[in-house]
């Protein structure tokens, strides 16, 4: 225990300190900005020319933009946008210890592989639930100065909503993040891990999908993979009326994507754990 | 206690076809420096790799501390420079030194101590990647130095210097080895292990081909006898010391190699052979004792030499 501690002690340090990191965190939190707030905001003042505001009625889109709909507005991006980039970071974290040769010196320490992988993971773990915490708490913000602006009630979500929404982006960003931190032990490379990473999560899902419908049984394999599993959780939170998000699904019941996302993000991080344990290191 | 520090027994490490250990067994005691010596490739590092449990032996097995090798209980006793110093090139020196601090369970004094150690404490906040060589080498050395552990390993820390990164490299060396640490040194740099080591274990293709101090391995010192004309010295050598005692070699090259003879015995036997050299009329042009350079030894075992490094003399 103590040398998970002291493990997790020192990738706090590191990674807090990697201006890579502050880059993703960055971006995500511009996309959340762009796509809830700022593009339908953008709709709702001009009123025309976007193909959501000739669909919302105009009063649907203030709502979704209101303290109130923050829990399910918060996690629409991350089945796609914010799972590739949460991927993106633990393919980076884990990844990049080969190439530059940390992993050795790490190794060469005290703590065991395992322990050190462990105290990476718990890193990463942290990073996501503070990650999704800080968003709520941004989106919260945002939306409660639309509401004075437009002379809206501020109106805050139930503790159980927001719960509920908090659990579902840690559960989908958790996931993808241990995706990247598997791809990132399997390829010993950030590149590689980074780019066929984003391949399979922003393209072949998809077109397995597609092909789903042509060959039978394929579907039953489509319908639980990672992504499909991640879409439809945040899906069963109940999309924003009348909005049609890419990436999310309604495929899946709650439960069952809650089941799978646990299974594969257990998965990940107990394979990328063994392969760290057991491998070689050059 | 034990004063055994590293054993390996029979270990061996292949990848393919390609054996790159073949059956190493070596011993490191207490308080030694212990020179790993082979030319490059010769499996020196992967030898290294198998003891700090980096890399699993195919076979054989290996005790570090009386424990077996990546074990927290081991590791938490080693320092180690395995080929190449390797950090976070986004953080300063001192921060990745902080980082390994964490992992090992140091604190930040220890951290300013080591870069002290190894002359980096004013260059501590620069960022790693825009350090020269030799100090991303020395910053490796320092990372290995912390916690105080009971063994060093460094692999090749001198590999990539300039001659003065090396002369500072070397003094550094020296400066470990005389706190008393376990040191295994591995090099491919004979003046390196002469210098510096009490042991030597020499590899080559993966064989471990022998282990013994230097003067061991150098052997017994040596008459070099320059005379004219050398027929006759040659014979008057052999009745003086024995047939099997003398031996024709190539003289140095700035005689213009110039063929001499090699005595091998005690020195004592220098001023009767000159007595009778000069009595029977021959030219004696020097007379001196010499010993055998390691190189001479290490080419003797395997035919291969081994690189000197620039400006290094014999």
């Amino acid at each position: 225990m103590t040398g998970l501690l002291a493990g997790v002690r020192a990738e706090l340090l590191r990674l807090r300190r990697w201006p890579a990191v502050w880059v993703l965190i960055g971006v995500w939190f511009a996309l959340d900005l762009a796509f809830v707030y700022v593009f339908n905001y953008t709709a709702y003042r001009t009123g025309n020319g976007s193909a959501v505001a000739d669909a919302v009625p105009r009063t649907q889109l203030l709502a979704n933009l209101m303290p109130g709909a923050v829990p399910v507005a918060a996690v629409q991006g991350t089945p796609l946008f914010g799972g590739a980039i949460l991927m993106i970071l633990g393919a980076l974290t884990v990844g990049s210890g080969f190439g530059w040769g940390t992993w050795k010196t790490v190794l060469t320490q005290g703590p065991g592989r395992g322990t050190a992988f462990g105290g990476t993971l718990v890193v990463l773990a942290l990073t996501v639930v503070g990650l999704v915490l800080a968003t709520f708490a941004l989106d919260l913000g945002v939306a409660s100065v639309l509401a004075v602006v437009e002379h809206q009630p501020v109106a805050f979500p139930s503790i159980a909503e927001l719960a509920r929404g908090w659990g579902t982006g840690s559960l989908v960003l958790g996931m993808w993040a241990a995706a990247g931190v598997l791809i990132g032990v399997l390829t010993r490379s950030p590149a590689i891990a980074v780019g066929l990473g984003l391949v399979w999560a922003l393209v072949v899902e998809n077109l397995l999908r597609g092909v789903s419908s042509l060959i039978s049984g394929l579907a039953v394999v489509t319908d639980h993979l990672p992504g499909t599993a991640a879409g439809s959780l945040v899906g069963a939170l109940g999309e924003n009326p009348g909005e049609s998000t890419p990436g999310v699904q309604t495929i899946l019941a709650g439960g069952t994507a809650i089941g799978f996302l646990l299974g594969y993000l257990v998965l990940f991080a107990t394979v990328g754990l063994a392969l760290m344990r057991r491998r070689d290191l050059q | 206690m034990t004063d055994t520090i590293v054993s390996t027994d029979g270990l061996s490490k292949r990848y393919g076809d390609r054996l790159a250990v073949d059956s190493v067994s070596l011993t490191v005691r207490r308080g030694e420096v212990y020179g790993f010596l082979g030319p490059n490739g010769a499996g020196k590092t992967t030898t290294l790799r198998m003891v700090l449990g980096l890399v699993r032996p195919t076979s054989g097995r290996a005790t570090v501390l009386g424990e077996p090798p990546g074990t927290p209980a081991a590791v938490a006793r080693v320092g180690a420079l395995v080929e190449g110093p390797g950090f976070y090139p986004y953080l300063s020196g001192r921060d990745n030194l902080r980082v390994m601090a964490r992992y090992r369970g140091a604190d930040d004094r220890a951290v300013d101590a080591v870069l002290d150690r190894v002359d980096l404490g004013a260059r501590g906040r620069d960022r790693y990647s825009r350090y020269s060589l030799g100090m991303k080498q020395r910053l490796g050395v320092a990372a290995a130095l912390l916690g105080d552990p009971d063994l060093l390993v460094l692999d090749e820390p001198t590999n990539g210097l300039d001659p003065a990164g090396m002369a500072d490299m070397r003094a550094l060396l020296v400066d470990v080895a005389a706190g008393g640490q376990t040191v295994v040194l591995s090099s491919h740099l004979l003046t390196e292990v002469q210098e510096v080591c009490d042991r030597v274990g020499v590899i080559a293709d993966g064989r471990l081909l022998t282990e013994g101090t230097v003067a061991e391995l150098r052997g017994a010192t040596a008459v070099l006898l320059r005379a004219r004309p050398l027929d006759r010295a040659l014979a008057i050598a052999m009745r003086v010391s024995g047939d099997d005692a003398v031996e024709i070699i190539r003289g140095p090259e700035h005689d213009g190699g110039e063929e001499a003879l090699r005595v091998h015995a005690d020195p004592d036997v220098i001023p009767q052979l000159t007595r009778e050299l000069v009595a029977e009329g021959v030219d004696v042009l020097e007379v001196t004792t010499v010993e055998r350079s390691l190189e001479e030894v290490f080419l003797a075992m395997t035919g291969t030499p081994v690189a000197q490094p620039v400006g290094s003399i014999r």
